[in-house]
């Protein structure tokens, strides 16, 4: 006789129900934090992004933006003390506040540049990618045309054409002089290009796929195909490029303000804050020092930050 | 007539690639009828797949040109439709199942998502409607606990699982044709069984009429009622099912009967395979294409294409050579 009888197991593999049997699977999100968090660099870089993000916009509720642009010739040149941590610069101005507005904007500068590149970047290589023919000759054609134009002269001369022909305006209950929209536009419009190709070559091997044959077989209208079928498969590098373009952008802003055709002054940005400290690089330090400093830890931690999500959200590119 | 649901004249697609013009569909009329399911076979790279995306208007332009011909769905032509009015008729007038169910589901996108853009894009129902009726759908064609793998992504899904899922896709608006493009090639044997038999069930309860692209004999006898065989871009014939087996009219049609595999024959025989290979499509076609690979072939073959012969009531046959005497006519 058999004994049918046998306890049920109440532990172990045997005692589990089914639904506890099934592991829920991670889901996209939760797969690229994996990896994310596994790059010690990343981390870091995105630390410290925050850190500065906080000190700037944190920085408000210390010092108002009068404080920052109040001219105390008394003052002047003063090396860092109690009253001014980072010291004052040629007029005056305490620098501690100056590089919390400064940040303000060099990071919104960066942010909104790099929008203005990502719209007219992924539209242009999205049409010239997908329709092909013709239309992406033509594109393509324009495309290089921005690009052999050397970025920093056509920098320099939009600059210089657009500077005073945009009003100021009123943002996150600050004041921008117009001359910071000509900078995100110039710097958008001057971008773009990379973008544009990186765009178009993956949507020329996306578009290949037989799913997206078959979303065409059920009737899904073009622009559908591009923009929900297509460009989600696409966003790895998009994304990536993104980043490391809002980096790119803050250097070129620090750029055209250490030449003087940037920002106008009053208002600070990391850049312009350089511009006056060229003549008193051995005599006053801390002039270029700290936002110099915030800037390339900025940068730095952006590009850590681009190179993470790179090996996170698509790993067949990753850089061995 | 007016019961023939589809009728395709005269097509011919061409490509035009830096090699030279690829004729990939000669010259091939066919009807189907409402609720028929006719099987178009041969070797790959024949034209069936590009006859069925050049009706769809799936081919991209260039390198793809329809130099001629029309496709009338319920007497409109196809290929003189706007775009916009083509959209219209994929997916909802007529579907499409593809080879490889591996490849043709967008991996980003969840089952749910993809099922429901059918639903969306055709019928603009209402979020909760389409997640309703996309249930219904998954668990239509054997999906169990439908509700709950709708958020799936396709990858958490088995082979046989996501050709359920496409063709779930594709029956979401319930379209009149179903063109299955070889549906069971990329599965194995079992589950090939199981989709043929879903589609064979959903083809009855739905009355569609299903086009049935394949290079498997053994499907199409079980499928089909009427069958086309179609060699290097041509129709070279047309017969109902039965008659293909027992009295096939075209050496060719022969051929492919000899190198099936059948339980009633000594085992001992090898499988006949048909020698050489099929033509270079980059070559204007001059005379019959099979004639390379015949055994009946006399002169006249090699110089002049035998249009089809109509033998019969859907009978017809390209060949100079009567097959049952192997003489010319």
């Amino acid at each position: 006789m058999v004994d049918t009888t046998a306890p049920h197991p109440t532990s172990g593999i045997a005692g589990l129900r089914p639904d506890e049997l099934e592991t829920p699977p991670l889901s996209l999100g939760q797969l690229t934090w994996r990896r994310f968090r596994q790059h010690k660099m990343a981390i870091f870089g995105s630390i410290t992004l925050l850190l500065i993000i906080l000190y700037a916009f944190g920085g408000m509720l210390v010092f108002s933006e009068a404080e920052s642009n109040a001219v105390e010739t008394g003052a002047r040149l003063q090396a860092p003390t109690r009253q001014h941590p980072f010291g004052t610069d040629t007029i005056g101005r305490d620098i501690l506040a100056r590089t919390i507005y400064g940040g303000q904007i060099s990071i919104l500068i960066g942010l909104t540049a790099m929008l203005v590149e990502l719209i007219i970047g992924v539209t242009v290589g999205a049409v010239a990618g997908y329709f092909g023919g013709k239309l992406d000759s033509l594109l393509m054609r324009f495309t290089e045309a921005v690009l052999v134009i050397p970025q920093i002269f056509l920098l320099l001369v939009m600059a210089k054409y657009f500077a005073q022909s945009i009003p100021n305006v009123r943002f996150l209950g600050r004041t921008f002089s117009g001359s910071v929209l000509v900078i995100i536009f110039v710097i958008g419009l001057t971008t773009w290009p990379y973008l544009a190709r990186i765009v178009r070559a993956q949507f020329l091997s996306v578009k290949e796929n037989d799913y997206i044959l078959a979303a065409r077989a059920v009737g899904t209208p073009t622009w559908e195909i591009i923009v929900r079928h297509i460009l989600p498969n696409s966003i790895a590098p998009i994304i990536v490029s993104a980043t490391l373009s809002v980096a790119a952008a803050i250097t070129l802003e620090a750029y055209i303000s250490f030449l003087g055709l940037g920002v106008r002054p009053p208002t600070a940005t990391w850049g312009n804050m350089l511009e006056g400290a060229y003549n008193y690089v051995e005599s006053a330090w801390w002039l270029w020092f700290f936002p110099g400093l915030l800037i390339a830890l900025t940068v730095l931690s952006i590009n850590f930050l681009g190179d993470g999500l790179r090996d996170a959200i698509d790993p067949h590119s990753r850089a061995v | 007539m007016a019961d023939r649901i589809l009728e395709v004249k005269d097509l011919r697609t061409r490509f035009h690639i830096a090699e030279g013009t690829v004729y990939a569909v000669n010259g091939i009329s066919f009807h189907l009828e409402d609720g028929e399911t006719i099987a178009i076979v041969g070797e790959s790279g024949c034209g069936k797949s590009v006859t069925m995306l050049s009706i769809l208007r799936l081919l991209p332009i260039p390198p793809a040109e329809i130099t001629s011909g029309q496709a009338l769905y319920l007497g409109r032509d196809l290929f003189r439709l706007s775009e916009r009015e083509m959209e219209q008729i994929r997916g909802k007038e007529i579907a499409m199942v593809f080879q490889d169910p591996m490849t043709s589901l967008n991996p980003v996108l969840t089952i749910g998502r993809q099922i429901g853009e059918t639903l969306r894009v055709h019928l603009g129902l209402d979020k909760e409607a389409i997640h309703q009726r996309a249930i219904g759908l998954l668990d239509q064609v054997g999906i169990p606990d439908p509700a709950h793998r709708l958020n799936d992504y396709p990858h958490q899904f088995s082979g046989g699982q996501r050709q359920r899922a496409m063709i779930a896709m594709a029956l979401a608006c319930l379209p009149s044709i179903l063109i299955a493009d070889e549906p069971t090639t990329a599965l194995d044997v079992t589950i090939q069984a199981q989709i043929v038999e879903l589609i064979q069930r959903l083809k009855e309860q739905l009355s569609m009429a299903v086009i049935w692209i394949t290079h498997d004999l053994g499907v199409v006898a079980e499928m089909a009622e009427r069958v086309l065989v179609m060699y290097a871009g041509f129709i070279v014939e047309e017969a109902r099912v039965d008659e293909l087996y027992e009295d096939p009219r075209h050496p060719y049609t022969m051929a492919l009967l000899a190198a099936l595999p059948r339980i009633d024959r000594r085992r001992d025989k090898h499988l006949r395979s048909i020698p050489g290979a099929p033509p270079n499509l980059l070559v204007a076609p001059k005379g019959c294409p099979f004639a390379p690979r015949c055994e009946l072939a006399f002169d006249r073959c090699w110089d002049e294409m035998p249009p089809l012969f109509q033998l019969g009531p859907d009978r017809r046959a390209a060949c100079w050579v009567d097959v049952t005497t192997g003489k010319p006519f």
